[in-house]
């Protein structure tokens, strides 16, 4: 297991890994990578038991789905430097005959990468019948899969929450980056979520909260707590507050940065603030 | 019709062995295929006697799922569950297998490519009295035009148990489409029936007429009243749509020269559509298609809905007659 030093250094890897990714095509989605950017590392480097061999099956593996599939350069970036594919390959992402789509996609035959996602609000459901296939096959691996905050105004996941309580998907645990913005502004101003926790409890789910989603040290803590509490009938929820563009000054705590890339000058000022620690691509 | 023995021709082979519907051969199909394959599994939306899967919950409920009334939530869930290896089947009313749930499936089960056999009963306007609300009549089309998706169509009872096993010998989407009335059972158990495979009905040499679902049968009594008339037709039961069997297709038109397509489906986007691209593309015949013209449905018994929307016995035949006027013209090729 890597020390807590690693897994910041390899984090800030991540996050160099985001900007130059999306500027050097000038798109894409640079603010909920950031923010998501601790979640990967620990789900990656430390929490899941997980092959980068990769076989679509991942039978006796714990799997992970990327609902909100626009953050697609902290997935890539956190595939490639856990050994799905060499890293160099983040060079081709968004551009023509790549495999690193600019939301993720198995048509390609990206290595772990099991089911498209980017029109929001489906991954919930995937990782629902991902968790009964598991149970299926006597299979005591666990699902984790994550969502954006704003996503949750598709019908859709409400029809998956109430499904996995009323089933007993006791072998998922989502997590929600509770980050407050999407594309138009504060999700309090676009659709207020309401009473997020008292929600997903009136539906029947064991609900956690996480304050600090940007400290590597508190996520892991938060998924050992989750996964302590898997196998005991009910569907498993953080809700993980995060900084959207965390790492990045100018990109943190805005929506600003959503879907936009730095330009040349800004990449520099974003760069000297992330040391390179484990070699760019 | 009464026919004297010695005129027996291979039209008059098809009798009625019974009347049942085809969603009754789904429920039956899938019964079967849950004991033959353990990886099978079965969602539904809250319709499982409409989709007749009593029999397969009753032999294996630790592989059903009741989704409630939450199709796009089904169709999701049915993609995930075949990560570890599960045939996911979907139950519910073709219109809420498709339109109702297009995105889900674009994403999720075809471009995903995903091993998700979506089966939609309830299909056009013989879903009778319910009305248009319900009475899918573009389903082929927005299935069709999804890449990688094959879509089974199959003409009764004993077919569509058939295509029901069928479906799951193959890795990929499927859109396996049947009906709800009760209709004459004419195929037999151990017909030759593959996915992508069209079968000949009857041979004719003066019109191909090409049929799907509930209109192969009325296919085969518009041959007989042409028949009558000194028309012989062969009649092409093209149960799959996509892939489509050119080659059944184009060697039938050579000999006929002409062609009618008859679907309980739009005039726009179904089996009618595909033929014609064939035609333009391959082989070019003249084509009447029978076929509801861009038009909803409205409530009524089948029968009065077929005739209305002009998708009846006599309007294949009153096609047959059209096409035959125009086939005089010739069209280089």
């Amino acid at each position: 297991m890597p020390s807590t030093e690693e897994l910041k250094n390899i984090a800030t890897q991540v996050r160099r890994d985001i900007v130059r990714m999306v500027h050097a095509v000038n798109s894409g989605h640079p603010g909920g990578s950031l923010g998501c950017t601790e979640f990967f590392v620990a789900l990656y480097f430390e929490v899941m038991k997980h092959d980068p061999a990769f076989n679509m099956d991942a039978i006796g593996e714990d799997v992970f789905f990327l609902s909100n599939g626009h953050i697609s350069p902290v997935f890539y970036s956190v595939l490639a430097r856990s050994g799905y594919f060499e890293v160099s390959e983040l060079a081709t992402f968004r551009k023509l005959n790549s495999r690193l789509q600019g939301h993720p996609a198995t048509h390609e035959g990206l290595p772990g990468v099991r089911i498209a996602s980017g029109s929001l609000g489906q991954g919930l459901s995937v990782a629902v019948g991902a968790a009964l296939s598991k149970k299926l096959n006597n299979d005591d691996r666990l699902v984790y899969s994550l969502h954006g905050d704003g996503e949750l105004q598709e019908g859709q996941n409400w029809e998956a929450i109430m499904f996995a309580a009323h089933h007993k998907v006791d072998n998922l645990i989502a997590t929600v980056d509770w980050n407050g913005q999407q594309i138009d502004g504060s999700t309090e101003n676009v659709m207020s979520l309401g009473d997020l926790p008292a929600k997903w409890k009136a539906f029947g789910w064991e609900v956690l909260e996480l304050e600090e989603g940007n400290n590597i040290e508190a996520v892991i803590a938060m998924l050992a707590k989750a996964k302590t509490m898997t196998g005991k009938g009910s569907p498993i929820v953080i809700l993980m507050k995060t900084d959207m563009g965390s790492g990045v000054d100018f990109m943190s705590g805005t929506h600003e940065w959503h879907g936009k890339a730095p330009n040349d000058e800004q990449l520099e000022v974003a760069l000297a603030q992330l040391t390179e620690t484990l070699g760019d691509y | 019709m009464r026919l004297p023995k010695k005129r027996k021709k291979m039209s008059d082979q098809y009798e009625v062995l019974g009347k049942s519907d085809t969603r009754s051969g789904f429920g039956d199909g899938l019964h079967e295929l849950g004991k033959m394959n353990p990886n099978v599994v079965a969602l539904c939306a809250d319709l499982i006697g409409s989709l007749k899967m009593q029999k397969f919950i009753k032999e294996s409920p630790e592989r059903f799922f009741q989704v409630g009334i939450a199709e796009a939530n089904m169709m999701s869930i049915a993609a995930g569950l075949t990560i570890g290896g599960k045939i996911p089947y979907t139950g519910t009313f073709a219109n809420f297998s498709t339109g109702r749930v297009y995105d889900q499936i674009r994403q999720s089960i075809a471009y995903s490519h995903k091993n998700v056999k979506i089966c939609a009963s309830h299909a056009g306007v013989t879903l009778g009295e319910d009305g248009a609300t319900h009475q899918i009549l573009e389903d082929i089309g927005m299935m069709k035009m999804l890449p990688g998706m094959k879509v089974v169509v199959p003409c009764d009872y004993t077919q569509t148990k058939l295509a029901t096993i069928a479906i799951s010998k193959f890795d990929g989407p499927c859109y396996l489409r049947f009906g709800r009335p009760k209709v004459p059972i004419f195929t037999k158990d151990d017909q030759d029936f593959e996915i992508g495979k069209a079968q000949v009905l009857t041979e004719g040499n003066d019109v191909t007429i090409i049929a799907c679902g509930h209109l192969v049968w009325k296919s085969i009594e518009a041959c007989r009243i042409l028949k009558e008339k000194g028309i012989t037709a062969e009649v092409i039961n093209m149960h799959t749509i996509k892939p489509l069997d050119e080659e059944a297709i184009l060697k039938s038109i050579k000999k006929t020269n002409c062609v009618v397509t008859a679907e309980e489906h739009q005039k726009y986007g179904g089996l009618g559509s595909s033929v014609a691209q064939v035609l333009t593309e391959k082989y070019l015949v003249p084509q009447e298609f029978v076929a509801v013209n861009d038009s909803f449905g409205e409530s009524g018994t089948p029968e009065e809905l077929m005739t209305k929307y002009g998708i009846n016995t006599e309007n294949i035949v009153a096609a047959v007659e059209k096409v035959l006027k125009r086939k005089t013209i010739s069209i280089p090729q």
